[in-house]
Order: structure tokens, then C-alpha cells, then sequence
């Protein structure tokens, strides 16, 4: 376990507290301390945690928490409620267009490498398989370096067809055609990947809103590594902005980072989280639990498990 | 004048506000310097001040970065070097996680070299991933190197082996050799590195002369575990540092530099063959900061 030093520091934090059977302002801010260091070691947005350190401290020193529970088990709690809140509580369903209103839309966006083109597969694959649809995935980038091969070896792999026009022809142009082509061929939902590009690039990002215009995409996907620090929220807030993007898919949730991106991006663009990558195999796609995303940013699943205990 | 007077006494009073730390330190977060890191180049300005080394803005300046590059390590005589064999053929082996630019780091080297009028060979080492082979092919043309490939599913060593006898055979002077993205928890992903990296020991006794970790400057904190084990797996030579064209710091080499010893070697700044540069500490750590300066001074 990658995070035994953070969750244990934080364990001892609150068991200090268990014994207590009123916290005081002093206990609650010892705490506070530690839970702030832990959710910048993870990767949250120092702006996002002193406002989340503030609600939490407020609130466990409200009157509301005084009940039959002890001073470390309240205050394990309101984090943890906190945190759930915070990363959206309820976990929200994919968007598909209405019943004869079809083809469905979607747009693969985000940073370079975040995961879109292998995003666009994965999610194919899940929707065939779990909501019985028939996918095309449409090759809009025309920049990087054998991204239309990459994406119609997918296509091949997973048997699900990819519609390109080389990278001689305008994404826009890519995108329209796409979905007149689905729409001849009957299939029900279009995933349009695009090239990876920067926030601050103005030319690819008019590109994207011109995409948008386009095709007007039932969710606009934003596409971000798990393992993205403090600059998240600018990723986030600069997409969302131009893209007003629906939600959001963190990938490389398979590697050993606490995932705090997560927290940043939803506090900062309030859009939801709906699926998370797994893996580099185009089945590892998962629909997005918030409760535990939470557990994992703060390991406060174990935490939990041993304050219950102690 | 007498603004101006004011305002450099107001600027040095802010040396006793602990304002001004607090934003120096929001600032350090903000660029994934880390939490430890950060406390300690803020509580080293709050010492120097205290004992009066430190009085304007330009005082400051200095100690924070010095402050930084001590941290980082920039005393190590190995820091920056790139080893090359001169008499006879240099490997590079180049790793890291999914995504970060290995492969396009891969063409801007070889772009340099052959900018330079020295031969240079790729090997495809990542057989995994749809379309890798096809991308490092898409810039041998461009750049005007070889490549040497397997289709995908093939044996990554084997590709290696190759690649060194290709180099050997056709009088090459460097070969670079890309592999397959891998998070550094895998495992066997790290194992098959490994394996990788004997092969080449086992061909040319000296090489690979470096083995670059290639980090993307938009990670966090994991970048520090990244570094640790990939390290620990291949012995890491150095860091090359890509998207630094965007709006992350990449903070997380400082604590790297301390924690680990692996310097920078190579900067990213975009996506065509004219962007890989060399690191600069100084310039790092002072655009580190450069915004707050700015926007007291
Ligand atoms: N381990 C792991 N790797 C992933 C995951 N999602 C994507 N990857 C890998 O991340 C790398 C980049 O993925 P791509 O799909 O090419 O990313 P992209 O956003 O399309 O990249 P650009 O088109 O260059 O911007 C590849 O090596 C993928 O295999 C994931 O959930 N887990
Ligand atoms: N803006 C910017 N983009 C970069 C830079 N370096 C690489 N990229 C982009 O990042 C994406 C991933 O680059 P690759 O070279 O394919 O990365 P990789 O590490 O080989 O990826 P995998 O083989 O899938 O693990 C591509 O879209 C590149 O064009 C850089 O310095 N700046
Ligand atoms: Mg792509
Ligand atoms: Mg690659």
C-alpha cells in the first residue's frame, strides 16, 4: 500500500480524538491540519481544500453533531459525508438522445495522452454491451501522428466501425460526415475523438466549439488523467467554459494515485464524473461511484473501518 | 519620488507579513512543488528574514531560488550531463507511464542528432499499444530516421535486439529505443522493462547510456512515486519534462531532485520536432515564482 504513511497520520489524527466526548475548537483544528496536508498530498486543489477545511471545521463545531457519537467518530464522519457531497453525492447516468430523435452524439475531449482515443473504444464497447447499442467511432484528429490508425485498430479489435477521412480534411467536415454516415448506416451513437490540445490554445479550442456547432453532441466528454495535480482545475475551468462540457471521465484510475484531480475538477465546473479507466484493455471502463472515489482521495474507507473497530 | 519611496517600504514591510509567506507558499502548491517542499523553501525565507538577510524583493528572489536549487541538488556534478559514447553507439532507453510523450520525445531527440549530421535509429519497443508502431514510423519519415518494428503483439526484447544489431550493422551513432507506457504498480509491465534493459546490457556492456523517464509536468504528486520506482526498476539516468508548454509547473521534479537525485535533462515544449530543450534550474525555479514577484513588486 502506496498511502500507509498518509492514512496512518491521519488515522492516529482522528483515533486522538476518539476518547474526547466533546471536541473542542483546538482538537478540531489539530485535526483539520492533518486532513488538509493529506488532501494536498492527493493532489486537490489548494483552493478547494481550504474551503472544504473550512465546512468541515463549521460544521463540527456546530451544534448538529453533538449526539451519542464521540468526538473522533463525528468528525470522521463529517469528512467523510463531506467529501461524498463534494464529489456528487449520487452517481449519474449517461445522456442518450431521445427515442427517434437519434443518432446519439458524443465528443471525446481533453489534454494530450489523457486517454480519449482509447476512452472513445472503451465506451463503444460498454454500450454495446450494456445498453445494447450499435456504436461508430468517428477519427477527427488529424494532427497527431497515426491517431486514425490507432483508432481503427481499435475499431478493428472490438469489431465496431470507424469512419475516417484522413487528416487532409477539416475535423468539422470529419464530424458532419460522421454522423451523416451513422444515420445511413443505422447506428444509433456516434463517438467523436478529437486531437489532444492544450486550454490555452485558442485556434484548436475555436476548433472544438465549431465541432460542437456542428454535430450538437448529446455529452461533450472531458477527458482527464487521474494523475493530474494542481493544474486541473485551469484544465477543467477552460474547457468547460469554451465547451460548457456534460461531464467528465477520469482515466488511469488503475495506477497508485490518490485521484484528488477528481475532487477539483467537480468543485470547479460542478459537471459529474460518470465513468473511470481502469486499464489499457478496452473493457476497462467503469461507471464512476462517487462514495468511493472519496474513500480513496483520503483512504477513509480504512479509516473508517478502524475508528468503527477501535 | 516620493510614491516610489512609499511603495518600497510598503514592499519591505511585507517581509514581516506573514501574508506574504502565505501566498509564496499557495503559490508552490499551485505549481505541484508538494507540501513538505513548499514548507521548507517558505520557512527558509521566513528563517533569512528573520535574521535579517532578507529585506527587499530582490533579497527574497535570491534565497528562494538558491533556496530551490540547493534542494534540488544542483551541487551533483551529474546533473545536466547526457552521457554519449563517443566512439561508438549511444542507446537510449526511454520509460515512463501512459500518455506522457515518450514517443514524440523520442522524434524531437532524434530530429537534434540528425540535425547534426549523426545516424540515428528508433526501435518500436511498444508493441502494445494500437497504433504505435504506425506513429513511430509516421516520424521516422518525418524526421528521417530508421525504424525498426515487429507487428503489434511481438516481443518488445526482441525488438530491442534488433535494434541494436540495425545500429551496429548500418554504423549508427545513437539508438533510441521507445516502450510501451506502463503505471509503475504493474508489476510484470515493470518486470518486461527489466528484461528490456538486460538485453541491452547484455549486447553493449555500457549501455543504455541513459535511460530517460519521461514525466508529464501536468502530474502531481505521483510523479514522486513515478520516479521512485522506475528508478528502482531501470536506474533512471534522468528526466525529461514534457508539456511545459502548457499552464502546470511541474513542480514535482524539485522534490524528485531532492528526494531521488534524477535531474532534468530535457524540457518538452510542444508537439513538433523543434521542441525538446534543455533544463535550466534557474529559469525553472525562477518561473516558479515569477507571478508573485510580479504581482507584489
Ligand atoms: N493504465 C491505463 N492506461 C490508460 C487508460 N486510458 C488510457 N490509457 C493509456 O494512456 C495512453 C494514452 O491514451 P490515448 O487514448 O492515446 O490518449 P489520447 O487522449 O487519445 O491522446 P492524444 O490523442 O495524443 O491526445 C495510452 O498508452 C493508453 O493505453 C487507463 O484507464 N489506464
Ligand atoms: N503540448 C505538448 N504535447 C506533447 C508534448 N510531448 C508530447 N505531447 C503530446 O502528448 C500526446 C502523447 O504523446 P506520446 O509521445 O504518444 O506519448 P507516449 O508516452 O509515447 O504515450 P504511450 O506510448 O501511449 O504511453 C501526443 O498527443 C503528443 O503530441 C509536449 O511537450 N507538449
Ligand atoms: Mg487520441
Ligand atoms: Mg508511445
Amino acid at each position: 500500500m502506496p498511502f500507509e504513511g498518509l492514512t496512518g497520520r491521519l488515522q492516529d489524527a482522528f483515533s486522538g480524538l476518539r476518547k474526547k466526548g466533546k471536541v473542542t475548537e483546538a482538537d478540531v483544528k489539530d485535526v483539520m491540519r492533518e486532513v488538509r496536508l493529506a488532501l494536498l498530498e492527493a493532489d486537490v486543489n489548494y483552493k478547494v481544500v481550504r474551503n472544504f477545511v473550512k465546512t468541515v471545521r463549521e460544521k463540527s463545531l456546530g451544534e448538529e453533531v453533538l449526539g451519542s457519537l464521540n468526538g473522533g467518530q463525528q468528525v470522521v464522519k463529517i469528512v467523510n459525508d463531506e467529501l461524498t457531497e463534494l464529489m456528487g453525492g449520487e452517481q449519474e447516468k449517461i445522456i442518450f438522445a431521445e427515442p427517434g430523435q437519434g443518432p446519439t452524439v458524443y465528443m471525446m475531449t481533453g489534454l494530450q495522452g489523457a486517454g480519449k482515443t482509447t476512452t472513445a473504444g472503451k465506451l463503444a464497447n460498454y454500450l454495446r454491451k450494456y445498453e445494447k447499442k450499435k456504436p461508430m467511432m468517428v477519427a477527427a484528429d488529424i494532427y497527431r501522428p497515426a491517431a486514425i490508425d490507432q483508432l481503427q485498430t481499435v475499431g478493428r479489435d472490438l469489431d465496431i466501425p470507424v469512419f475516417s477521412m484522413g487528416d487532409q480534411v477539416s475535423p468539422v467536415e470529419i464530424a458532419k460526415r460522421g454522423l451523416d454516415e451513422a444515420k445511413a448506416e443505422n447506428r444509433d451513437v456516434v463517438i467523436i475523438d478529437t486531437a489532444g490540445r492544450l486550454h490555452i490554445d485558442e485556434t484548436l479550442m475555436d476548433e472544438l466549439e465549431d465541432v460542437k456547432a456542428a454535430v450538437n453532441p448529446h455529452e461533450i466528454f472531458l477527458v482527464v488523467d487521474a494523475m493530474t495535480g494542481q493544474d486541473a482545475v485551469n484544465v477543467a475551468d477552460s474547457f468547460n467554459e469554451r465547451l460548457n462540457i456534460t461531464s467528465v471521465i477520469l482515466t488511469k484510475l488503475d495506477g497508485d494515485t490518490r485521484g484528488g484531480a477528481a475532487l477539483s475538477i467537480r468543485s470547479v465546473t460542478n459537471k459529474p464524473i460518470k465513468f473511470t479507466g481502469t486499464g489499457e484493455k478496452l473493457d476497462a471502463l467503469e461507471p464512476f461511484y462517487p462514495d468511493r472515489m472519496a474513500n480513496r482521495i483520503l483512504g477513509m474507507g480504512d479509516i473508517l473501518t478502524l475508528i468503527e473497530r477501535a | 519620488s516620493f510614491t516610489r519611496r512609499l511603495n518600497e517600504l510598503l514592499a519591505n514591510f511585507r517581509y514581516e507579513d506573514e501574508e506574504f509567506f502565505e501566498e509564496l507558499e499557495d503559490l508552490l502548491i499551485e505549481s505541484d512543488v508538494g507540501f513538505e517542499a513548499t514548507m521548507h523553501i517558505a520557512d527558509t525565507l521566513r528563517y533569512e528574514s528573520k535574521v535579517q538577510n532578507v529585506r527587499s524583493m530582490k533579497d527574497a528572489e535570491r534565497v528562494i531560488v538558491q533556496t530551490m536549487v540547493d534542494m534540488y541538488g544542483e551541487t551533483n556534478p551529474d546533473h545536466h550531463f547526457f552521457n554519449e559514447n563517443k566512439d561508438g553507439l549511444t542507446v537510449v532507453l526511454f520509460v515512463g507511464v501512459n500518455g506522457v510523450g515518450k514517443t514524440t520525445t523520442i522524434a524531437k531527440m532524434a530530429h537534434q542528432y540528425i540535425e547534426k549530421g549523426q545516424k540515428v535509429v528508433m526501435a518500436a519497443g511498444d508493441t502494445f499499444r494500437a497504433g504505435a508502431i504506425e506513429q513511430l514510423h509516421v516520424w521516422g519519415d518525418r524526421v528521417g530516421a530508421e525504424v525498426v518494428s515487429t507487428q503489434q503483439g511481438g516481443d518488445p526484447a526482441a525488438v530491442v535486439y534488433d535494434g541494436i544489431e540495425t545500429a551496429r550493422n548500418s554504423g549508427a551513432d545513437i539508438l533510441l529505443i521507445d516502450t510501451a507506457g506502463r503505471l509503475q504498480n504493474k508489476k510484470n509491465l515493470m518486470n518486461e522493462l527489466e528484461k528490456m534493459k538486460r538485453v541491452i546490457s547484455r549486447e553493449i556492456p555500457d549501455a543504455p547510456h541513459e535511460t530517460l523517464l519521461v514525466l508529464d509536468a501536468t502530474t502531481g504528486q505521483n510523479a514522486l512515486n513515478q520516479a521512485k520506482i522506475f528508478k528502482e526498476t531501470t536506474d533512471v539516468t534522468g528526466i525529461v519534462l514534457t508539456k511545459m508548454d502548457g499552464t502546470a509547473k511541474g513542480g514535482i521534479v524539485l522534490a524528485i531532485g531532492k528526494e531521488l537525485g534524477i535531474p532534468v535533462k530535457f524540457v518538452g515544449l510542444g508537439e513538433t520536432m523543434n521542441d525538446l530543450h534543455p533544463f535550466d534550474t534557474e529559469k525553472f525555479a525562477y518561473g516558479l515564482f515569477k507571478e508573485l514577484i510580479e504581482q507584489t513588486a
